[in-house]
C-alpha cells in the first residue's frame, strides 16, 4: 500500500491534466484497489505470513499441564520434524506420483481432444464439447461420491461387470487407489482444459493453417507440427494450473478415506496430515508449518513450469 | 443442447469445409476415428451422470441390487426426494440455501472487486504498480488449501470461525479474476472514453461505473461464472471453517451424511438424491452459459 500513497504526482504518460486531477486520479487508483488489496492482504498475504509464524513455535507443556499449553519459540524444530515425518515423506511421495501420472495424461488428453475438436473432421464437435464441459459444473465432492460409488463393491455395476467376465478389481485399496483417484480428476478436468486449448486453437490465423496445407501437410502433421507449437502458451498454463491443483489433492482421498472401504488413511497427503493436524490432533503449529511446506513445493514447481515454459518460447 | 448454441456463433467456414467433393475413404476412416474417440470420451463422462439420474429413480435396495445403469422398475423419484427434503427436519433446504448465499453474494463482489483492481492496473500509472500486480499473480499460484488452514488459525483467534463470514469473506477474493478483467479492460475500454468522462468532470470512481463497468460488462459474466462455480463447488473451505450444521453447504452436508451411512444405511440414498439435486440443475442452467466461458476466455488472452 504504502507505494501507491508514497511517492507523489507521477500519473505517467496519460497525465496531462490539472494538478487536481492528477491527485483525483490517484484517489482514485485507492479507492478501485484499495477494497480488493484490503481483502487479499487479509485472507492470501496475512494467513501465509501467520503460517509462517506459528510455523516457528510450539506449545509446551509445564508440569501437569493444568495451565495449558505455553507458546514457546521452537526454530527449525516444526520443519525438521515435518521432514523426517514419516506420514509426510510418504504423503508428499504420494501426490507427487500422482502428479507425475496424472499431469501429463491429463495434459495429453486434453490436448488430443481439443485438436480432434478443432478439426473439420470430427462429426458432432458442438456436442461433444458441451458434453465435455458438464463434469467442470459437478461440485468435486459430489463427482468424488459418484466415483466412490462406482468403486465400491456390491454399489458398482462397473465391478458387477469386471465381475462377469473374471476380472477383480480392487479400486479402493492398495496400488488401485492412485489409479481411482488419478481417474477421478482426469473425468472433472477433462472438458474444462480441452476449452482452454480449444480456444487458443480458434485463435490462430486460418491463412498459417492454410499455408500447412499448400505444402501438402495432412490433418495429423498438421495439427502436431503447426497447430499444438502455436497454442503453447495454453498448454503451459493449463500445466501450471493441473499441477497446483494435483498439490491440493483433499477430497478425494477424503472420501475414500471416510468411505470406511479403503485403504486410505486420515494423513494420505500432506493436505489431509495439515488439516488432521490442525482439527483432530490441534497441533497448529505442524497444520502450519505443512500448510508452508505446500506453498514452498508449489512455488518451487511453478517457477521450474515458468521457466521452462519461457525458455521455450524464447527459442 | 446443441440447438441452443448453434445460432449463435455459425462455425467459420474454413476451406477444408468447402471442399466436400474430395472425400475418400481415407478421410472417412479419419473422420470416424475421430468421431468414435470423441464419443468414447462422451459415454466415459456422462457414465457417472447416467448412473447418478438413474439412482434417482430407485429404493435403497435397488441401489445395491439393480444393474446400476438402468432406471429402478417402479418410479421414486419424487418419494425420493420429499424425504430428501423431510430428513433431518428438512435440513437440505436450508443447505440449498446456504451454498446459493454464499455462491451468490460471494461471486457478485469477487466480481466486482476484480473489475475495478483489474481497470486499475490497466488504465492507471502508479509507482510499483507491476510489483502489486505480480504479488496478485503470485495469489493465483498458491494452492488454494495451504491457505485455508492457516486462514481458519487466524480466524479462530478472532472467534470469526463457524460463521457465514467465515465462508464468504474469504471467496470475495478472486486474482484470478483480476488478471482476466485487467485483459477485458485494455480490450474493451477506448482510453479516450476515460478522458472524455475525465473532462466532463466525472470523478473517477464514477467514471468506473459509468464508462469502465458497463463496457466490461461481458467479461465481468466471465469473473463471476467461474467464481460462481468455485464457490459452489468449494468443499475444503466450508470443511475448515464451519462446524455448525445450519451454516452446511450442500457438499459439507452430504459428506456428512455419507460419513454417517454406517448408522442409517439409508443416508446412502440421501447422499444419492441429494447429489443429484445439487447438480442436474446447475448443468441445465449452465449449458446455455457455456459459450461465455469460452469467449471470456479467448478476450482474456489465454491462448
Amino acid at each position: 500500500m504504502a507505494s501507491i500513497t508514497g511517492t507523489p504526482g507521477r500519473t505517467g504518460t496519460k497525465g496531462k491534466g490539472t494538478a487536481a486531477t492528477r491527485g483525483g486520479r490517484r484517489g482514485g487508483v485507492l479507492l478501485l484497489l484499495g477494497p480488493f488489496f484490503a481483502l487479499f492482504t487479509f485472507t492470501y498475504i496475512g494467513p501465509m505470513l501467520y503460517a509462517l509464524w506459528l510455523s516457528f513455535f510450539r506449545d509446551r507443556y509445564d508440569g501437569i499441564g493444568w495451565d495449558g499449553p505455553q507458546r514457546v519459540f521452537a526454530g527449525f524444530h516444526n520443519y525438521a520434524r515435518a521432514l523426517t515425518d514419516e506420514q509426510f515423506l510418504q504423503g508428499t511421495g504420494r501426490v507427487l506420483l500422482y502428479g507425475v501420472i496424472y499431469v501429463p495424461l491429463l495434459i495429453a488428453l486434453s490436448a488430443l481432444f481439443a485438436l480432434l475438436l478443432d478439426t473439420a473432421i470430427t462429426a458432432g464437435r458442438r456436442f461433444f464439447q458441451t458434453v465435455l464441459f458438464l463434469p467442470h459444473i459437478v461440485p468435486g465432492l459430489i463427482a468424488a461420491i459418484v466415483w466412490v460409488y462406482l468403486y465400491t463393491p456390491g454399489l458398482s455395476p462397473i465391478i458387477d461387470a469386471l465381475d462377469a467376465i473374471g476380472v477383480q478389481a480392487d479400486f479402493l485399496n492398495g496400488g488401485g487407489v492412485l489409479g481411482s483417484l488419478v481417474n477421478i480428476a482426469v473425468w472433472q478436468s477433462l472438458g474444462f482444459n480441452v476449452v482452454l486449448i480449444y480456444v487458443a486453437l480458434q485463435a490462430i490465423p486460418k491463412a498459417t493453417i492454410e499455408a500447412a496445407r499448400i505444402d501438402g501437410a495432412g490433418e495429423i502433421r498438421t495439427a502436431f507440427s503447426v497447430k499444438l507449437p502455436q497454442v503453447f502458451p495454453a498448454v503451459m498454463v493449463a500445466t501450471l494450473f493441473t499441477i497446483i491443483g494435483s498439490l491440493q489433492l483433499f477430497t478425494e482421498p477424503q472420501i475414500m478415506s471416510a468411505s470406511g472401504n479403503s485403504s486410505v488413511t486420515s494423513t494420505w497427503t500432506p493436505n489431509m496430515l495439515a488439516y488432521s493436524a490442525a482439527f483432530n490432533s490441534n497441533d497448529y503449529h505442524y497444520a502450519a508449518t505443512v500448510s508452508v511446506l505446500i506453498a514452498v513445493l508449489a512455488g518451487v514447481l511453478s517457477f521450474a513450469v515458468t521457466t521452462f515454459a519461457n525458455r521455450r518460447s524464447a527459442r | 443442447m446443441t440447438d441452443v448454441l448453434t445460432p449463435e456463433r455459425p462455425a467459420p467456414p474454413t476451406p477444408r469445409e468447402s471442399r466436400p467433393e474430395q472425400h475418400g475413404s481415407a478421410w472417412w476412416l479419419r473422420r470416424s476415428t475421430a468421431t468414435i474417440l470423441c464419443a468414447i470420451a462422451a459415454i466415459y463422462t456422462l457414465m457417472p451422470l447416467v448412473w447418478l439420474v438413474f439412482g434417482v429413480t430407485k429404493t435403497l435396495p435397488e441401489l445395491y441390487s439393480a444393474n446400476g445403469f438402468s432406471p429402478s422398475a417402479g418410479f421414486h423419484v419424487f418419494d425420493n426426494i420429499a424425504d430428501l427434503f423431510r430428513q433431518d427436519d428438512g435440513i437440505f433446504a436450508r443447505w440449498i440455501l446456504n451454498t446459493a448465499g454464499y455462491a451468490l453474494g460471494g461471486a457478485a463482489i469477487a466480481t466486482l472487486l476484480s473489475v475495478a483492481a483489474g481497470y486499475a492496473f490497466d488504465k492507471f500509472q502508479f509507482p510499483g504498480r507491476e510489483k502489486w500486480y505480480a504479488v496478485v499473480i503470485a495469489g493465483v499460484l498458491i494452492p488454494h488449501t495451504a491457505i485455508v488452514v492457516p486462514l481458519y488459525l487466524m480466524m479462530s483467534e478472532a472467534q470469526m470461525t463457524d460463521t457465514y463470514w467465515s465462508v464468504l469473506i474469504p471467496v470475495m477474493v478472486n486474482p484470478f479474476g483480476v488478471y482476466l478483467a485487467r485483459a477485458y479492460s485494455s480490450g474493451a475500454i477506448p482510453d479516450e472514453l476515460l478522458e472524455a468522462a475525465r473532462l466532463d468532470g466525472a470523478s473517477e470512481l464514477r467514471t468506473f461505473f459509468s464508462v469502465g463497468l458497463r463496457l466490461m460488462g461481458p467479461g465481468a459474466l466471465t469473473i463471476f461464472l467461474f467464481q460462481f462455480i468455485a464457490i459452489w463447488n468449494n468443499f475444503f473451505l466450508p470443511l475448515v471453517m464451519i462446524t455448525d450444521n445450519d451454516l452446511f453447504t450442500i457438499g459439507q452436508g452430504l459428506f456428512t451424511w455419507s460419513s454417517a451411512d454406517g448408522q442409517n444405511p439409508d443416508y446412502t440414498r440421501m447422499v444419492v438424491v441429494g447429489s443429484a439435486v445439487a447438480t442436474i440443475p446447475l448443468i441445465l442452467l449452465f449449458i446455455p452459459l457455456q459459450r461465455r466461458w469460452r469467449a471470456g476466455l479467448t478476450e482474456g488472452g489465454i491462448r
